[in-house]
């Protein structure tokens, strides 16, 4: 088992034939993911050689449903197309879309995750490295060579940290990596992943990946807190960030008490989680955690 | 209160001065008084002369700064003649706010206000949706009004799909309680100020305060506007808006050379991949430095494009900065490949030649991780030393950074 993305998931990639898209769609196929087209529509109806596999490309998202089955799309297209990119994506009902574009404008997110609200579509992302199943696929960007399948489900506001947290955990293994993207409007959250995780049976214990800036961290202890049985250890980076400062990600801004460090790391406390000051502690934690369990 | 912070959360922004909100306002129909900027006395009396004119001689000197408080600070003076105001603007230049230098005054036509009122609207990060905020009590610091009279402050949540229309404007100022006839009257500014908001691509747009003058016409006699620097591919004029003198000379450097750079206040330079893991580097170093007395150095994010011209540029900046003692370059190769992080390296040393002069700890992981060591083993360069570990490589750094 695995959450949001396994083996029999059908990928299409939007942006496929674009210079991100095309090598990012030989090392999913390399990861194992069935990729069954892109979409293109100035290209609908030519195929492109990806990876030693001849891909269709499908001038929409819909077009290429109907003809490929697909269930996940991964998009790779440039900020000023990704709004439509993704109302597409949402009109044609897709059950997963993956949005890896970084620089994507507040505004069109906010757009476009507003208008999936009641829709059939689950949205991962933007600015994120998207999602991996080891051993059976991956939609996004994350290495499939750090680490293997294993007991631990992890989800991160970081893509760097996704691999480092990975490897740092790769005697043990995943059921699936998520990384969520640290843009202030995001689709799937934190709690999206911890509830899926909190369901999946195989599942043993949840890493969760947080930084400063916002409140998702919070929120997010307060979901542990009620909902979630598995244990949860937990990585807030930026303790030493000076306030006021914006460090890279579009979310990770300190004002004030409220988003820093210090204060996702106690409320993940209070709610029993066991948060580590660096990635190599929080994954000692974490391996004393499955010790017991085992 | 997470509304209200959140307005300070909303990414790679920019900020506008007072003058540049008022002139954004003016071009979207907001309404709003005469105003000119002045960088010296001479001008501010020059332009007082021809404001003034409009007011009975009366003008405002607003010190132009991106801070709030600036009124208490002394930064906000009245003036009834153009030579008062040039006395006034000179005593206002080269005023310290809370540690930002005055180097412009805005000389705005002088209002006679009856009431004060404050609005806003920003991104609410927590419900991933705009909030628009409305209080008839405008004037004082909105933080200290949302703290201490929370229900003088109608919070109406926006629909970024549909947005302050007539129907939404409507119950902004309805739910803060204003009566209908004065509700009627500012409903409309509302909704010039949401053209502002969606047509600029800014994530807050505030005015405190939204003044209704004695012969009752509502004014928005401050602005707030922070813009959404994703969004420059549409707004190519945006770019004329930022304060590139304000920026610290090596941040500014950084930024020419399209650097994700932050300057800190430490010893230990820092190069690393994805802005989590850097943060978390600055981390590990701070930790790791403990027992030196020393601290990061910079924020310094070189995301995928790890190849010699950027490292070199990235190494340039850290190596100008004179605190600096040692350099950390932590990258974990995702789709960065480990083989061309430590070819850039190697470049980048060739490049800077005389100019690389601080040892450099680096530390590979992932993606082709053996032949990047490999090829940084060949190098041998006595600046350089391979630790396998981000916490040993981050100790090595600090130690470094002590001698």
């Amino acid at each position: 088992m695995a959450i949001f993305l396994d083996a029999d998931s059908k990928i299409i990639v939007q942006g496929m034939t674009g210079g991100m898209g095309s090598k990012h769609t030989a090392l999913m196929l390399e990861a194992g993911s069935n990729i069954v087209g892109g979409v293109n529509a100035r290209k609908a109806g030519t195929t492109a050689e990806i990876g030693g596999k001849e891909l269709p490309v499908y001038g929409t998202v819909k077009e290429a449903m109907e003809a490929t089955g697909a269930n996940v799309s991964v998009a790779f297209v440039p900020p000023k197309f990704a709004k439509d990119a993704a109302i597409e994506a949402i009109d044609a009902e897709i059950p997963l879309l993956v949005v890896i574009t970084e620089g994507i404008p507040v505004k069109d997110s906010a757009e476009f995750y507003n208008y999936s609200i009641g829709k059939k579509t689950r949205i991962i992302g933007p600015n994120c490295p998207g999602i991996i199943t080891p051993g059976e696929s991956l939609a996004g960007i994350t290495p499939h060579t750090i680490a293997g399948k294993g007991p631990i489900g992890l989800v991160s506001k970081s893509g760097t940290l996704t691999y480092q947290m990975m490897y740092e955990l790769r005697d043990y293994g995943f059921t699936t990596g998520i990384g969520i993207g640290g843009d202030p409007v995001i689709g799937t959250t934190h709690i999206d992943a911890l509830e899926a995780f909190e369901a999946d049976p195989d599942t043993k214990a949840i890493v969760m990946i947080g930084e400063i800036g916002g409140d998702a961290e919070e929120r997010a202890a307060a979901y542990i807190k009620e909902h979630v049985t598995k244990p949860v250890v937990g990585y807030v980076a930026g303790f030493t960030a000076p306030e006021g400062k914006t460090m890279g990600h579009a979310g990770a801004i300190v004002s004030g008490s409220s988003g820093t460090a210090a204060a996702k790391k106690e409320a993940l406390e209070a709610a029993g989680v066991k948060v580590g000051k660096t990635p190599s502690e929080t994954a000692e934690l974490m391996r004393e955690i499955l010790k017991n369990l085992a | 209160m997470r509304e209200v912070d959140s307005r300070d959360e909303d990414g790679f922004r920019v900020d506008l001065f007072e003058y540049q909100a008022r002139d954004m306002f003016e071009a979207h129909g907001v309404p709003v008084l005469a105003g000119q900027i002045a960088t010296t006395a001479e001008q501010a009396e020059k332009a007082a002369a021809e404001i003034g004119a409009k007011s009975g001689g009366v003008t405002v000197v607003k010190a132009q700064v991106k801070t709030g408080g600036r009124g208490k600070a002394g930064g906000v003076k009245v003036a009834k003649s153009p030579e008062e105001a040039r006395d006034r603007a000179a005593e206002i230049l080269g005023m310290d706010i809370k540690g930002h230098t005055v180097g412009t005054v805005m000389i705005a036509q002088g209002a006679d206000i009856k009431e004060e009122y404050y609005f806003s609207v920003l991104l609410d990060r927590a419900n991933r949706s705009y909030l628009a905020m409305c209080s008839k009590e405008g004037g004082m610091e909105i933080e200290q009004l949302a703290v201490e009279r929370p229900d003088a402050l109608a919070r109406v949540a926006v629909d970024p799909n549909v947005g302050i229309d007539a129907a939404k404007a409507k119950e902004i100022v309805d739910t803060a309680g204003f009566d209908a006839e004065l509700g009627a009257k500012i409903a409309p500014v509302l909704q010039k100020l949401w053209d502002v908001y969606r047509e600029e691509d800014a994530t807050l747009v505030e005015v405190n305060p939204l003044v209704q003058t004695g012969a009752g016409d509502i004014v928005a006699l401050d602005g707030k506007v922070t813009l959404d620097e994703n969004a420059d591919f549409r707004h190519p004029d945006h770019e004329a808006l930022e304060d590139t003198a304000a920026a610290d000379p090596l941040e500014a450097k950084a930024k020419a050379k399209n650097l994700n750079y932050v300057k800190l206040d430490g010893q230990v330079g820092i190069i690393g991949n994805g802005a989590g893991l850097v943060m978390s580097t600055l981390d590990v170093v701070a930790y790791a430095g403990e027992q030196y007395g020393v601290k990061p150095a910079n924020f310094l994010d070189i995301g995928g494009g790890a190849n010699a011209q950027v490292m070199a540029d990235g190494l340039d900046v850290i190596l100008g900065d004179e605190q600096v003692k040692s350099v950390f370059v932590n990258v974990f190769g995702g789709i960065t490949a480990c083989d061309d992080v430590a070819n850039g390296i190697k470049g980048a040393l060739e490049i800077l030649g005389d100019n690389a002069t601080k040892p450099l700890v680096v530390r590979l992981d992932g993606n082709n991780v053996e032949q990047g060591r490999a090829i940084l083993n060949e190098l041998a360069h006595p600046l350089v030393t391979q630790v396998d570990t981000m916490d040993g490589a981050a100790a090595r750094a600090a130690e470094l950074a002590s001698k």
